[in-house]
């Protein structure tokens, strides 16, 4: 069944369009990232224009996490308090990865930039979140305790001022390094486009030590206030999101992301993390296989926006 | 308007032909192309007569007809990735300048067999000949029919089939009588199209006419398109209300308590 998208301005498949929602929708809800930098090169594959594919995906990002963070919710696995710290240090991230998104542009190694951070990002995070799970793994085999959290162990973070309580985290730490993270989440994923769930969640997990469980549900509330503010804001300047595409998309992803939050309830915290860390890593992989592999087309076409 | 019995785009006599020279008369199946939800492209039938009198001369190659399509104009970035220390970066590009961003050359024989070079060239007949300008420094030119980048706009444009030279696509039913299939992909571009009629006899080019049509989103299509375009705001706050319901409500739906 082909339905053509007002916006997108060529006819897609909708059964096609709602399974890769419905796929991406579940490794969200399980994982508690967006799934945007995954749905995007998916959508540029069904011949949408990238532009188009990155405004809208937000939408379809907000809705998925939106879905997973009510069930989240009703299991009280999510910190509210958490996410509103990262939220304000994202909105300061967000304006200064704006400011060096545009200077990068005019000099016109924007495409390598986020290529290569995409490689080093992705690969980076992805092999330490592998390393570590797999330690854990080996370690609960082998029969001793895992503790990823050491209640005794004393950071230099905690030496910090201005200490806030997260109660659902069970955490006591200054303020100063959750607004720091937030800043990171949000400076990068305004260079690179997307939502930075995959780097979230592990910074949580490792930095703050927020337990596995919670880390998810807050992980997609971020994720929400920062997708659903995108979508305005493209829709505002750009035009270029398409509600049809979105709805489709959406629907399939609400669904998934149910699915994949209720899977990622019953596997354990660290085969969840090694999942993810695999994950991550496969998808660095292939932006550095498009680095160094030799292209078999070396030309490519963009339309040049009617406004510049 | 939609009556395609009666035939719009009637051939104007040229002041420099002879009276008794032929005229070509030709229609358009469809002058408006609706895209609706279910639109998966369409192709357009051409047909037309090419008009005599007694007092016109016998042609000793019968005739020939090269037909132009010609979309909406766009600017496109052609880019090519080079390898440098190792990985494949985006080195070189240039601006093709209010280009066609639909192109069909059909004709009835490959150009060469029927009239000369420096016709092709004056006509823009094919994409050898046709002019793509491109932004050099302060100046639009176009550059050598073999340019790399203009070979690889034109193929990458063909691949995605908005671009398309068939010269075997104009056919004669009767010696006077032709039509020719127009093929619009499903992704073609929103707008108005031109239609060139061409008709050569002898290597020459002998009448000329020309035709239109459009194409436009109605119905449900353009209502969200002209939102997105017009109302960008409350459309954004409209969609991204959307998401929260579709969350609110799979959550609802697949509640498991």
């Amino acid at each position: 069944m082909e339905i053509y998208l007002p916006v997108a301005e060529l006819p897609v498949n909708v059964m096609l369009i709602l399974g890769m929602g419905l796929t991406v929708g579940f490794i969200s809800g399980m994982f508690g990232i967006g799934g945007g930098f995954l749905m995007t090169p998916l959508l540029i594959f069904v011949g949408v224009t990238p532009a188009v594919a990155v405004a809208t995906v937000a939408s379809h990002v907000a809705a998925s996490s939106f879905s997973g963070a009510i069930s989240y919710w009703r299991k009280r696995s999510l910190d509210l308090a958490l996410a509103l710290m990262l939220l304000i240090g994202g909105l300061f991230g967000t304006i200064a990865g704006v400011w060096l998104f545009t200077l990068l542009r005019s000099l016109g190694q924007l495409d390598l930039t986020i290529g290569l951070s995409y490689v080093i990002l992705l690969s980076s995070v992805g092999g330490l979140m592998v390393a570590e799970s797999m330690r854990s793994i080996a370690r609960a085999r082998s029969g001793r305790k895992v503790e990823l959290r050491r209640p005794g162990s004393h950071m230099w973070l905690h030496g910090l001022p201005l200490k806030m309580r997260f109660k659902a985290s069970r955490l006591y730490v200054s303020v100063i390094p959750v607004w720091g993270v937030g800043l990171i989440i949000g400076f990068i994923g305004s260079i690179m486009g997307i939502g930075g769930g995959f780097m979230l969640v592990p910074m949580l997990i490792y930095f703050l030590r927020v337990p596995t469980s919670v880390v998810i549900g807050t992980s997609m509330v971020v994720t929400l206030v920062t997708m659903a503010a995108a979508t305005v804001l493209h829709a505002a300047t750009n035009h270029l999101v398409d509600a049809v595409l979105a709805l489709i998309l959406m629907l399939g992803g609400v669904v998934g992301a149910q699915f994949g939050a209720r899977a990622g309830q019953k596997v354990a915290a660290a085969q969840l993390r090694l999942l993810l860390g695999v994950l991550v890593v496969a998808v660095g992989l292939r932006f550095a296989y498009d680095l160094i592999v030799s292209p078999t087309e070396r030309f490519t076409i963009r339309l040049l926006d009617k406004t510049s | 308007m939609k009556r395609a019995g009666i035939l719009i785009a009637l051939a104007a006599g040229l002041a420099s032909t002879p009276a008794a020279a032929e005229r070509i008369v030709a229609s358009l199946s469809v002058h408006r192309v609706m895209v609706t939800q279910s639109f998966t492209g369409l192709d357009i039938v051409l047909f037309g007569t090419v008009e005599r009198d007694s007092a016109t001369i016998p042609r000793r190659s019968g005739y020939d007809l090269a037909v132009t399509v010609t979309g909406p104009r766009e600017s496109f970035v052609t880019r090519q990735k080079e390898r440098m220390a190792g990985i494949w970066v985006n080195a070189e590009s240039r601006t093709f300048v209010d280009v066609p961003a639909y192109l069909a050359v059909l004709a009835t024989r490959p150009f060469d067999d029927f009239t000369s070079a420096e016709t092709q060239s004056r006509l823009q007949l094919g994409f050898r000949r046709i002019v793509l300008p491109q932004q050099i420094g302060a100046d639009l030119a176009d550059v050598v029919r073999d340019d790399p980048f203009r070979v690889a706009f034109i193929r990458l444009r063909e691949q995605r089939k908005l671009y398309i030279e068939q010269t075997d696509a104009v056919t004669f039913m009767t010696p006077q009588l032709f039509r020719a299939t127009i093929p619009l992909p499903p992704e073609v571009p929103i707008g108005n199209y031109d239609v060139d009629v061409k008709l050569f006899a002898d290597g020459a080019m002998i009448a000329r006419t020309n035709s239109a049509f459009e194409i436009v989103k109605v119905g449900f299509e353009r209502f969200v398109a002209n939102s997105a375009q017009n109302h960008g705001v409350l459309y954004g706050l409209a969609t991204a209300l959307m998401a929260l319901m579709t969350g609110w409500f799979a959550s609802v739906v697949f509640r498991r308590d």
